[in-house]
């Protein structure tokens, strides 16, 4: 009898124990994310609530507002985005508008290009046996993802020399070329892959139905192909909106990108810190609601391929 | 071009009468031949214009772009008229593939042209061949093999940013609450642009007088935070900023291959009497390792690439301790306007990055996950 209750004891304690392990690893575990999730978020916050600061706030690294600094719209009035200076006209602003409208432009001008010309290449690779010379499907598949590796200061020079030929220097048009360039590999993966999930015998029971080749494409499959062109197009969308190095070496007034402007300022001697912040703020904004409200999708379009 | 598919749809076209299809055969080849020739005939002109043969031509070259996109449809409605139901399927391939040229092939083509010319924009004289004077004034330079020797610590530095991401990712692969909003939160790094975390993090945070990751440091017992003053840390602050931005990628795609693990093999490890970290080496690793590898591969590319932030926070300095080759090429062209030579040193540094690409590629072929 009492060698039973104590092996019962014995038992209580070790499943004590292993219940204590296993709050002290859920411990762990949640500090670990929370510190990264720290790690993540402090930068976004800092810039954001700098922003908001004027010079003491900012030299004194205060941190918290109302109760560390009184929060101030001066950095959004420096570019002429606070409340009541919205109404006004600014210099600031309109250059700062100008740029804006220069990303959007020239980021989703060059992710639809790249959608068209993309999910065009993937279906035909996904559906028909091309050969071109000695190139077969897996060829011209690794022909498009080769250029992958071709870093931009490669390309850069000599678009530098032949933009200026062409009279394309400074347009948004010439970026959009080269940014379609660097994201149809992307495209035509995720498109691939895409399509590949689509059963072959829709395309089939279409030619049945009387549709031609394009047809079918344009009226069965390109419907269902939705979700990955939505996921290749925000993906496409984030990787243009960011690229600095092009639009750096190749726009110098007219067809200068966010990125170029940030760049610029940060280059200038005394920068004025709030304004800085707020430039930054606004330059990051739409790709952290993009990544917030969108995330599914980009996780989507990066995961094509991986854990098949 | 020479684009056939194999018939796979049972043939449900129907084929047209022999004579029609021999004129519409014919009238196809003329079509092209007739646009080739008229582009031919374009190009001839403006070169004769430019090098000032002829007056008749015009102020730009921008009409050879309007022949060549011209042309291409030409070609295209050639295809389809001379190979009828094969030529539209080629018709998909095409666009991206006349793309692909005239950007890529073209250009890079070029670029191993102006690497053979002495042509700085900004002197007097214009462009004039030297041959491989550029490739022996590269094995000269030293700021060049400073960055290459910086790269190969760049590209090292991809195996501590695989750990913390796998790190992460076996996380967020545990029983957790929130693990939406953290999934997200993890994901908002990749999403900021390398020149907004250039001034946020490099020029902010760590600002050497009141920033807060100063300030931290200081408080640490670092008496003398300057994180880009030292060559060793000044590389380290630089590469940190880039892991910063590029661990969700490796994150959500080794999160990925976590996510499809089959639980089946975790549980009999556990039912063998595995702990967790047993199971981890034994187990999960080696499942994850063509996952992994491939990941990896991606991010050394995207790693090769790396300028912006280095352009943004240290322009290379302190002496070039933290130059990436696209930094060093990026100074060589806006301080010098050196295109000849800043051209050779990357038509050099692709070269180098194709062979390196290769040898990984063929080291590591038989364990990575199958792309194809």
């Amino acid at each position: 009898m009492s060698t039973l209750t104590s092996a019962s004891a014995t038992v209580r304690k070790r499943r004590g124990s292993r219940r204590a392990k296993h709050i002290v690893g859920r411990m762990l575990i949640y500090g670990a994310l929370l510190f990264w999730a720290f790690v993540c978020l402090f930068p976004i916050y800092w810039t954001v609530s700098t922003s908001f600061k004027s010079a003491v706030d900012v030299t004194q690294g205060h941190l918290i507002p109302w109760l560390d600094f009184q929060p101030d719209w001066k950095g959004w009035r420096s570019i002429g985005l606070s409340p009541d200076s919205i109404l006004r006209t600014s210099n600031p602003r309109d250059e700062f508008m100008s740029r804006f409208e220069n990303s959007v432009i020239t980021s989703v001008g060059a992710s639809l290009l790249a959608l068209v010309l993309g999910s065009l290449a993937a279906y035909g690779l996904s559906r028909f046996r091309y050969k071109f010379a000695w190139m077969r499907n897996d060829d011209i598949l690794f022909f498009f993802m080769s250029q992958l590796i071709l870093p931009p200061v490669v390309l850069a020079l000599p678009f530098l020399v032949l933009y200026k030929a062409l009279a394309l220097l400074d347009t948004r048009f010439g970026l959009i070329l080269l940014y379609t360039l660097t994201v149809l590999p992307i495209v035509i993966w995720i498109m691939r892959d895409q399509f590949n999930s689509i059963p072959i015998e829709l395309d089939e029971a279409a030619f049945v139905d009387g549709l031609s080749v394009w047809g079918a494409f344009l009226r069965i499959i390109l419907p269902l192909a939705v979700p990955g062109m939505a996921a290749a197009f925000i993906l496409s969308l984030v990787l243009c909106w960011n690229e600095y190095f092009f639009a750096a070496l190749l726009t110098s007034t007219d067809a200068k990108t966010l990125p170029v402007m940030v760049a610029s300022q940060t280059g200038s001697q005394g920068i004025n810190w709030w304004s800085m912040a707020a430039l930054s703020t606004a330059a990051i904004a739409p790709l952290v609601l993009v990544g917030i409200f969108l995330e599914r999708y980009i996780v989507s379009g990066l995961t094509t391929g991986a854990g098949k | 071009m020479q684009i056939s598919a194999a018939v796979a749809d049972g043939g449900h076209h129907k084929p047209a009468p022999r004579p029609n299809l021999a004129r519409r055969k014919v009238a196809g080849r003329a079509l092209v031949a007739i646009a080739s020739l008229g582009g031919l005939f374009v190009l001839l002109v403006q070169i004769l214009h430019t090098t000032g043969t002829i007056r008749a031509g015009f102020t730009d070259w921008r009409p050879i772009l309007y022949a060549y996109l011209l042309w291409s449809i030409a070609l295209g409605v050639g295809q389809v008229m001379i190979r009828g139901e094969r030529g539209l399927r080629a018709l998909f391939l095409l666009p991206a593939v006349l793309f692909t040229i005239a950007v890529v092939i073209f250009p890079t083509l070029f670029g191993f042209y102006i690497a053979s010319l002495d042509w700085n924009l900004s002197s007097l004289e214009g462009p004039h061949f030297n041959g491989l004077d550029n490739l022996i004034a590269l094995f000269n330079d030293t700021y060049y093999w400073n960055a290459l020797g910086n790269m190969l610590f760049y590209t090292l530095a991809v195996l501590a940013e695989y750990a913390i991401a796998f790190g992460l990712a076996l996380l967020l692969n545990t029983d957790i609450r929130a693990r939406k909003f953290f999934r997200v939160v993890f994901l908002l790094p990749l999403m900021l642009s390398p020149v907004a975390v250039s001034w946020m993090i490099g020029k902010s945070l760590m600002e050497y007088r009141f920033g807060p990751a100063a300030t931290l440091a200081r408080s640490l017992g670092w008496d003398n935070p300057a994180f880009f003053a030292h060559p060793w840390i000044a590389r380290g602050s630089i590469d940190a900023m880039d892991a910063w931005v590029s661990i969700p990628f490796i994150m959500i795609i080794l999160l990925a291959g976590l996510q499809a693990l089959p639980k089946e093999v975790l549980e009999a490890a556990k039912v063998d009497g595995a702990n967790g970290w047993q199971s981890f080496w034994h187990v999960t690793f080696p499942i994850m390792l063509p996952v992994s590898i491939t990941v990896l591969i991606i991010r050394i590319i995207f790693k090769l690439k790396l300028a912006d932030i280095v352009i943004n926070v240290t322009a290379g300095g302190p002496g070039g301790a933290t130059d990436t080759v696209s930094s060093f090429i990026y100074r060589v062209y806006r301080d010098r306007s050196n295109v000849g030579y800043g051209t050779g040193l990357a038509i050099f540094y692709l070269l180098l990055i194709i062979v390196f690409l290769s040898v990984l590629l063929r080291l590591t072929s038989r364990r990575m996950q199958k792309v194809a």
